[in-house]
């Protein structure tokens, strides 16, 4: 049945990995419905990975992650590739939204992440903050871009382009509660099973307050490189200690001051008188 | 251990290189120079007054030249008012976010260089190489009690330009930068010593005559120097807790943090040798050639760059 969706109401994706198949239909739609242009990077000799990261014009990323044991493993235990339909967390403690300068980054009234190309003048901050490599320049534009959730689409009562397309619902799109129960009954059913390393990823409020786009790994978050929750640390917090050292180093640098113009003016007394110096 | 003591960055590259360099390396430089130039026309000597009007002369061009660099920076340029005006519709109105350094930056910029515009009008007066009325008002305003206390405002937006720029890199989540308090502190004790240099060099140039002023700026720059090593050891101690000290001291940017040592030598030199004791030249004139009086502090101006360069490169490898 298809989701009604209305604004004031929060909305997300849950992306379940352990049924991801790699095919990529999620990237394809993404740049079809937001028409983003190829990447044309060839082939990058990465496993299955032709697309190779996140950028301003790739905001679907089907990771390849090669992990393949030197030795064959106990029957049911084996492991080749983790896949995951990487795209940007919508955070709860958005880093890019904090150090935005130009107001470009806004929650919209789905309670998603989304940066204004209008108002975004290209400085780049946000890809400095963003823990998740997600925000990139589009050179297209020079603007600062990413995974909107599919805004216009939504505004329109329909999912988002990526969700629709996913033939195995890996990536399901829906509100946030309704996922996040939904997530929970899942790794439950994992766990039951034996599959004790299904873990789940930013579906509570213990990385970045919560991400509206979580996941359900196969590994550590680490492996598929994302932060684990000790070090889901926001920009912010070297706001406060960075300001303080500077404020120390100013008046150490005004004591400094003080002392040189003490010594300066004392031996200034005891120098000689300007041309005596000379006559020596 | 401490909690972030594994560190993990996954954060992209922001691309911020030659513009950004030159922007924190001029920004550095003419936040010390206007502190250190209004130090010496309300604490120094009579005879220090020609190098603070050098001083003040020096940090208008500079700061300057300082939005220009970071306009071209953008991806977007002609968008450069946008840190300023917030034009997301239905919100228009001045920008501002407390929590973004680069924000608080750009403000700060705006203020510190009509202080600049002002102390350099009031230069110009005072030297006599301007007669509008309205500047010789001006410049009367500040010659009373409220010209000591325009520089003391002013030096104060100027010390947090030079040093709001290490918070800059420290506020976010890249290698390096976001591993340590200290680049705050570390780039503004850094940006003091140029400042100093910068004096010295152009004195040398300008102003042969005023050689009691280099006394004071040699003694300050030894204890810059010094306070800028001692950052440099917070820096080392912080990035070794984080794990990330090998990338910003690995090759190749163990190179440039050797060009940044070795622009402390001369500060160094002076502590060792002659401690707080001012030399020979630093109090009356001696026969020196421009040459040799200008080897110290071009090689401090050089390592000043370089360090920016080492913090700057080093995290976005």
């Amino acid at each position: 049945m298809a989701t009604e969706i209305k604004p004031g109401e929060a909305y997300g994706f849950f992306t379940d990995t352990s049924v991801c198949i790699g095919c990529k239909a999620c990237e394809v739609a993404c740049k079809e419905w937001n028409q983003l242009p190829a990447d044309d990077k060839g082939f990058l000799g990465e496993s299955l990975d032709n697309t190779g990261e996140l950028s301003g014009s790739t905001w679907r990323h089907v990771k390849f992650i090669d992990n393949v044991p030197d030795e064959t493993m106990g029957e049911g235990n084996g492991k080749a590739f983790l896949l995951m339909s990487d795209v940007c967390k919508h955070c709860q403690h958005a880093s890019c939204m904090d150090v935005c300068p130009t107001g470009a980054i806004i929650r919209t009234e789905f309670d998603t992440v989304f940066i204004q190309e209008d108002v975004c003048n290209g400085c780049r901050y946000c890809i400095a903050a963003c823990p998740y490599d997600v925000i990139d320049i589009d050179d297209s534009r020079n603007v600062a871009r990413k995974c909107t959730l599919c805004y216009d689409r939504l505004q329109g009562g329909m999912e988002p382009a990526c969700a629709k397309a996913c033939p195995t619902d890996s990536i399901q799109f829906g509100p946030l509660d309704e996922l996040r129960d939904r997530a929970k009954r899942r790794h439950d059913q994992l766990q039951a099973q034996g599959i004790k390393e299904a873990n789940l990823y930013g579906h509570d409020d213990e990385v970045y307050g919560g991400l509206n786009a979580f996941f359900l790994l196969m590994d550590k978050p680490e492996a598929y490189k994302l932060p684990n929750a000790a070090n889901a640390v926001l920009p912010g917090r070297n706001n406060l200690p960075g300001y303080l050292g500077v404020f120390v180093s100013a008046l150490l640098g005004l004591l400094g001051t003080v002392i040189a113009l003490r010594e300066r003016n004392r031996h200034a007394g005891e120098a000689p008188e300007p041309g005596e110096e000379g006559r020596r | 251990m401490t909690p972030f003591a594994e560190a993990q960055h996954f954060a992209g590259a922001p691309d911020w290189t030659w513009y950004i360099l030159f922007y924190f390396f001029l920004a550095g430089l003419a936040g010390g120079t206007y502190f250190l130039a209004t130090v010496l026309r309300y604490w120094g000597t009579p005879a220090d007054e020609p190098v603070a009007r050098l001083g003040f002369y020096a940090v208008l061009p500079a700061t300057l030249i300082c939005p220009i660099l970071l306009t071209l920076d953008l991806s977007h340029p002609l968008r450069f008012w946008h840190m300023l005006v917030n034009t997301t519709p239905d919100e228009f109105g001045l920008n501002f976010n407390s929590g973004a350094p680069m924000s608080v930056g750009v403000w700060a910029l705006l203020v510190a260089s009509v202080f600049a515009l002002v102390s350099f009008l009031d230069a110009l007066v005072r030297d006599g190489k301007l007669r509008h009325p309205l500047a010789r008002r001006l410049a009367a305003f500040l010659e009373g009690p409220a010209g000591k206390v325009w520089h003391v405002v002013g030096s104060a937006i100027f010390l947090f330009v030079a040093g709001y720029t290490g918070v800059l890199l420290a506020v976010s989540n890249q290698p390096i930068w976001s591993d340590s308090w200290a680049l705050g502190g570390l780039f503004l004790a850094s940006g003091l010593s140029g400042s100093a240099a910068v004096l010295m060099l152009l004195m040398t140039r300008y102003r042969r005559g005023a050689e009691a002023s280099r006394g004071f700026l040699e003694i300050a720059e030894r204890l810059f120097t010094m306070l800028e090593l001692v950052l440099v050891a917070v820096l080392v101690l912080t990035l070794i807790d984080d794990g990330t000290v090998d990338e910003a001291f690995g090759w190749p940017w163990l190179l440039l943090w050797l060009v940044a040592l070795a622009g402390t030598l001369p500060g160094l030199r002076g502590l060792v040798g002659d401690r707080l004791r001012v030399t020979a030249g630093g109090t009356v004139a001696v026969e020196r050639t421009a040459a040799a009086w200008a080897v110290a502090p071009a090689l401090i101006l050089i390592g000043v760059f370089a360090l920016r360069a080492a913090v700057i490169f080093s995290a976005q490898a």
